[in-house]
């Protein structure tokens, strides 16, 4: 018995676009995308590095004060920073490798990398 | 005092074909899976075959009934399982209901299966990531899981083609059947 004769002609398309849909999400998720753990640097120099899937808050020291860095189910954030606009804060959960919060008043940058880099550096 | 239910024909064959679909689920439940929530799904082998020949309303009543007896069956009714498996049957309906309408000449069973398939896989993480693990590392297992839903889903999908060539089409079409 040949399995091939019970494939209709639009089967075929269906399996196909199965398959590409497989491949993209493994391309999506599995390719560095998911975040394994952040880094954090306060005066251009690293204050430490935390893994991801730990619970845990880290309080920064920066010249203008002590930012709050919040880790939680695989995301990190910035939670409280002294900075005059708040903008790292704004920036909400950081989630995938690549993802990086600049809290430059205070010197403090929230960065997190996965299995591989996906940017050699950033510019703004 | 005798209670009396009045049942039709399609009633009862609607019955036969849940209590094969529920047969097929307790066997699938006696194999060990190679990774944890992983399964070949072989009842809806059952549901595709009921879609393709009785039509929609019977496929509908043969898969609800399936998840709901054969919960009953295992003694998960109503645990964190059950409701797994009543949202990747009701996905997977719908999935079914808009295939069914797809030109029958272009698209069969296997494209029913597979569609099928990847909607139980969606209805299903949904309701992992909302309810049970509202974790971003679900997404991490999304691609294995979307191989596993191709892979049975087409294997299913020529298992329930292949059967339908072998069900004898004497029985008279559902009174119910909407095709």
């Amino acid at each position: 018995m040949n399995p091939l004769v019970y494939f209709r002609a639009g089967d075929w398309f269906v399996v196909l676009l199965g398959g590409l849909c497989t491949a993209w999400l493994a391309a999506t998720f599995w390719q560095g995308g998911a975040a394994q753990k952040v880094i954090i640097r306060a005066g251009g120099q690293l204050f430490t590095e935390a893994r991801l899937d730990r619970t845990q808050r880290i309080v920064v020291p920066g010249p203008l004060g002590a930012s709050l860095v919040e880790i939680e189910h695989g995301r990190a954030r910035v939670a409280a920073d002294p900075s005059p606009r708040q903008l790292c804060v704004k920036q909400g959960w950081l989630a995938r490798a690549g993802d990086a919060a600049l809290c430059l008043p205070n010197q403090i940058s929230v960065e997190l990398v996965g299995a591989t880099r996906r940017f050699d550096s950033l510019n703004y | 005092m005798k209670i009396h239910l009045p049942t039709t024909a399609d009633d009862h064959r609607i019955a036969k074909l849940a209590a094969a679909a529920i047969g097929l689920t307790l066997a699938e439940a006696a194999l060990p899976s190679p990774i944890p929530g992983v399964k070949p799904g072989l009842a809806n082998i059952v549901t595709l075959a009921v879609l393709t020949r009785f039509g929609l309303r019977a496929a509908i009543w043969v898969g609800l009934l399936r998840v709901v007896a054969g919960s009953l069956l295992m003694g998960t009714f109503l645990s964190p399982t059950f409701f797994l498996s009543f949202v990747g049957a009701i996905a997977s309906l719908a999935a079914l209901a808009a295939a069914h309408r797809l030109p029958a000449r272009f698209f069969g069973p296997v494209t029913h299966s597979v569609c099928a398939a990847f909607a139980h896989l969606g209805g299903q993480l949904a309701l992992v990531y909302f309810w049970l693990i509202p974790h971003a590392g679900v997404a991490y297992l999304l691609p294995l899981f979307a191989g596993a839903a191709l892979l049975f889903g087409t294997v299913n999908g020529v298992a329930a083609a292949f059967l339908l060539t072998r069900l004898p089409d004497t029985s008279p079409p559902l009174a119910c059947a909407d095709r």
